[in-house]
């Protein structure tokens, strides 16, 4: 095969993905709605028994009772979200594979190759945390993303498989862009814990907004989303500090300068300090909790800006799209 | 910024809960308080102390660390002056009534602006305010001995326990030699007599995780130390710009540099005498359809000559500079330096030398200056403004592009100026600009201004008799190079790993304490009981405990931590 036909197939693999990450998406706001559907189903099974004249039963027996009902439908939506999900990341990691060998270099140097490593970064941490616990809520949030990346990849940042110019070639691109996506992916499911934290708080808070969304009943406590939220965050911090040292240390080999406020810089800068300061808020009294996600969601919106205005807009040395504006 | 716990057991009171304390804003010296709502009267002493306090307090430090974010933004979306002074000019130009407020307050230098320095010097100050006494208490915890076995485990997070039949001191000593193992907890063992209905009980206080405080610590003195190391670097830098053609060279002194910048405490005589000749420059360019005309390599050769007159051969390519006497050379342009000899009309060479383009986009259409004063007595001088083209094609409308980077057919474009190029006023003249206010364009026939194209070897003639031009068959390549020297770069790499390192320890290492009670029954059998506890959240704190279930010698039966933590509030002799 030649290079060009295999950067064709790797873009084919890239809209297999899209395909597999939109059935899991769906799959899993299936999954979500029928184990509302079985909490309402717990809710009226507990009723009956009342009602049935016998001895009120605590709610840890009624659950007892109820869920071996509610098990077979509710988890059948979540094996087909969490094998497409699987398939989906696989195809991706070929489609990667296949982008790099069409390229002949590693394969995370522009937008559209960000969006393709970042997504499967984060898909597959959410797929690893999956393994130690039952984090399926997050799976339609998080391949929801990750199909929004694809597709924006797809259709607004694709250019065709090529090499790098001088500035590129070094190490430091394994090594500093590598990292920064990593770190991206990892922020990006750490932000779903985060947002469905503050709608759970919001929900529960007694929110009219949220009347209606009896699915976050059904998602774990607020506090075990801030647990799971911060124990990513904590990793994606370091991340990215290490992304800023590694390209402080490239710089200094490539332009001549550790650091020269290039926008790119600040608002890798800007990033590090919205986390550092969330970090310190979820320590500060009157501040962790409910204010302390606001950093998590304000600080993402950063990552993303930094990914898409900085990269398109405003123009500086890390202006590597390779999209002719 | 102290690290603030949420939670406070029965029993403990140490700086592993207390270190929130410190928060509470104090007035200090309040006076007349009781009889009605008065103000506190504070005097110097108090108001500096209040000040400090709140500084210090890790509120403020939230709020600066929020302001800097917020500060650090202007700098990314208006141009600043030191990596883009002309965009600034442009700037001010287009916003005449904003611009020139911006400018006062500081928006086209942020980043050395007072009140961005402002910003982080506070931050700074409150970081050491708020690091000293942990510094202090962390060092006196770090001989400090685990904290005594509380009364009572029903309220710990993470609990266990079992039936043994081994004695207590056997269950004490097997659980502590357990704990001990690659010295990860401090142990301590006790013994409590029997007190009223309490049994006597052997107990186990573990410890771990000291590293996780001297981590945070770690990380934020780096970041004071790395704060240090820029300011010195700042201090003690120099650069110095040049543009070098082919077969010449320059030698490291602050005259043979096009620009040149250098810290408050650099000397000159610090420069180390080396000079440095540009042998051969090569670049690559791809011609494939999908990145045409991208560049895939630079490689400047260059001939090294050391002080002591050793001279050596070496390369300097983007991302690997050439470091000479702790010195780095980059490769930062490159372009073409065509040599142009200009014949006045008296047939005079007025002007000959290199001239560099400059390139302005990836296909190298470069543009350039030739100024020509030195022409013969009583005629004008002459400018020369356009345009080199490594690959020139010529339009059907008579313009001309280059096609590609590479050299294939060389021209130069140039439109021609006679006048007064006003060199003689003694201002200091950009050699890129054209200041063309007292000259006068040449026109062609046509009314149009005239254009000169010259290829390599052509001698071509300039319009209305102001004499030839000539461009030599070989066209010269160019390199911009950039030296620096900055003795602190050493210095912020430590410190910025340093920090990395302090970090990760602070995240990932688990603080966790584990306590064990182990007492007789009248049975005969002796009943442990174990708890955790850990500082903020901590996903392994039942493992930890459970791992030292597992180490109760003579278990029996063999016992599931879940079922056991359920029961035993109630068997808890009381």
């Amino acid at each position: 095969m030649t290079s060009e036909q295999i950067g064709n197939l790797s873009e084919v693999l890239v809209w297999a993905t899209l395909v597999c990450f939109t059935i899991a998406l769906v799959a899993f706001a299936v999954d979500l709605a029928r184990r509302t559907d079985a909490r309402t189903t717990s809710r009226a099974a507990e009723k009956e028994l009342v009602g049935a004249g016998g001895p009120a039963p605590s709610t840890g027996s009624a659950a007892a009772v109820v869920e071996p009902v509610e098990t077979p439908t509710r988890r059948r939506a979540a094996g087909i979200a969490m094998s497409t999900t699987v398939l989906g990341d696989l195809l991706l990691l070929a489609g990667i594979v296949s982008r790099g060998i069409a390229a002949g270099r590693t394969p995370w140097a522009n937008m559209y190759e960000f969006t393709l490593v970042g997504s499967f970064v984060a898909v597959t941490v959410f797929l690893v945390v999956g393994t130690r616990r039952d984090v399926r809520f997050l799976g339609a949030f998080v391949t929801g993303i990750a199909a929004v990346f694809l597709t924006l990849g797809l259709n607004v940042f694709y250019i065709a498989a090529m090499g790098v110019q001088p500035a590129l070639q070094s190490y430091w691109l394994v090594l500093h862009v590598g990292v920064a996506i990593s770190a991206t992916g990892v922020f990006t499911v750490a932000f779903a814990a985060s947002v469905l934290q503050l709608l759970r708080t919001a929900r529960d808070g007694g929110a009219a907004l949220m009347s209606g969304w009896r699915w976050l009943d059904r998602i774990p406590t607020p506090q075990s989303l801030e647990a799971l939220s911060f124990r990513l965050n904590a990793v994606g911090f370091v991340l990215w500090t290490f992304t800023i040292i590694g390209g402080a240390i490239w710089a200094e080999h490539a332009w001549g300068r550790y650091w020269g406020w290039d926008p790119k810089e600040t608002w890798s800068f800007v990033i590090w300090t919205v986390y550092a300061a969330y970090l310190h808020a979820r320590t500060t009294r009157g501040w962790a909790g409910t204010r302390a996600a606001w950093f998590v969601v304000v600080g993402y919106v950063c990552v993303l800006f930094n990914f898409t205005v900085v990269n398109l807009v405003i123009n500086g040395l890390h202006s590597y799209s390779g999209l002719t504006s | 910024m102290s690290e603030r716990t949420q939670y406070k057991p029965e029993g403990i009171a140490d700086e592993f809960v207390t270190t929130s304390a410190s928060e509470g804003v104090s007035t200090g010296s309040t006076a007349g308080g009781g009889d009605g709502p008065r103000l506190p009267v504070l005097g110097v002493v108090g108001w500096l102390r209040w000040t400090w306090r709140q500084l210090t307090s890790m509120r403020v430090a939230l709020l600066l660390l929020m302001l800097l974010a917020v500060a650090a933004v202007p700098g990314s979306v208006l141009p600043q002056r030191g990596p883009n002074p002309d965009k600034v000019l442009e700037y001010l130009g287009g916003h005449t009534t904003l611009g020139p407020w911006l400018d006062r307050l500081g928006f086209f230098s942020v980043y050395t602006s007072p009140w961005f320095s402002a910003i982080y010097l506070l931050l700074f100050v409150s970081l050491i305010g708020c690091i000293l006494p942990r510094v202090a208490a962390h060092a006196r915890n770090l001989r400090g001995r685990p904290p005594h076995t509380p009364a009572r485990f029903g309220r710990f997070p993470a609990k266990a326990s079992a039936f043994s039949t081994a004695s207590p001191d056997d269950v004490v000593a097997a659980v502590g030699a357990h704990l001990r193992r690659g010295r990860v907890f401090r142990v301590d063992l006790g013994a409590e007599d029997a007190r009223g209905e309490r049994p006597a009980t052997r107990t186990v206080a573990a410890e771990r995780g000291y590293f996780r405080e001297t981590g945070n610590l770690v990380f934020h003195i780096a970041l004071l130390g790395l704060l240090v190391s820029i300011a010195t670097g700042q201090l003690l830098h120099y650069r110095g710009q040049a543009i070098i053609t082919e077969g010449r060279g320059f030698a490291n002194a602050v005259v043979d540099y096009d620009t040149f910048d250098k810290g408050a405490w650099f000397r000159p005589q610090e420069l180390s005498p080396f000079s440095l000749t540009l042998d051969d420059f090569s670049s690559r360019f791809a011609s494939d359809t999908v990145a045409f005309a991208q560049a895939r390599d630079f490689t400047a050769y260059v001939t090294v000559t050391d002080a002591d007159g050793s001279a050596s051969k070496q390369t300097i390519k983007v991302n690997h500079p050439l470091t000479i006497a702790g010195a780095k050379v980059y490769l930062q342009g490159n372009g073409f330096a065509p040599e142009v000899t200009v014949r006045d009309a008296k047939g005079e060479v007025a002007f000959s030398g290199r001239v560099p383009f400059i390139p302005q986009d990836n296909v190298y259409t470069s543009r350039g200056v030739i100024k020509v004063p030195d022409v013969s007595k009583g005629l004008e001088q002459i400018g020369l403004t356009g345009y080199f083209l490594p690959t020139a094609v010529i339009n059907a409308d008579g313009t001309a592009r280059s096609a590609f980077p590479q050299p294939e057919n060389p021209m130069l474009v140039l439109q021609v100026w006679s006048g007064d190029l006003g060199l003689d006023a003694g201002v200091p003249q950009n050699v890129y600009k054209l200041d063309t206010a007292t000259m006068t364009a040449a026109t062609g026939s046509d009314g149009k201004r005239a254009q000169v194209l010259v290829a390599p070897g052509q001698t071509v003639k300039l319009p209305d008799g102001l004499g030839t031009i000539t461009m030599s068959k070989d066209i010269p390549r160019y390199v911009a190079l950039d030296l620096r020297y900055d003795p602190s770069l050493a210095w912020v790499l430590t410190f910025a790993l340093l920090a990395l390192a302090g970090l990760g320890v602070s995240l990932f290492t688990p603080r966790r304490r584990v306590w064990v009670r182990a007492w007789a029954l009248p049975s005969g059998d002796t009943q442990v009981e174990l708890a955790g506890l850990a500082r903020g959240d901590d996903a392994g704190l039942q493992g930890e405990v459970d791992r030292a279930l597992a180490a109760v010698p003579g278990a029996d039966p063999p016992t599931n931590s879940a079922t056991h933590s359920a029961t035993h509030d109630q068997e808890e002799p009381r």
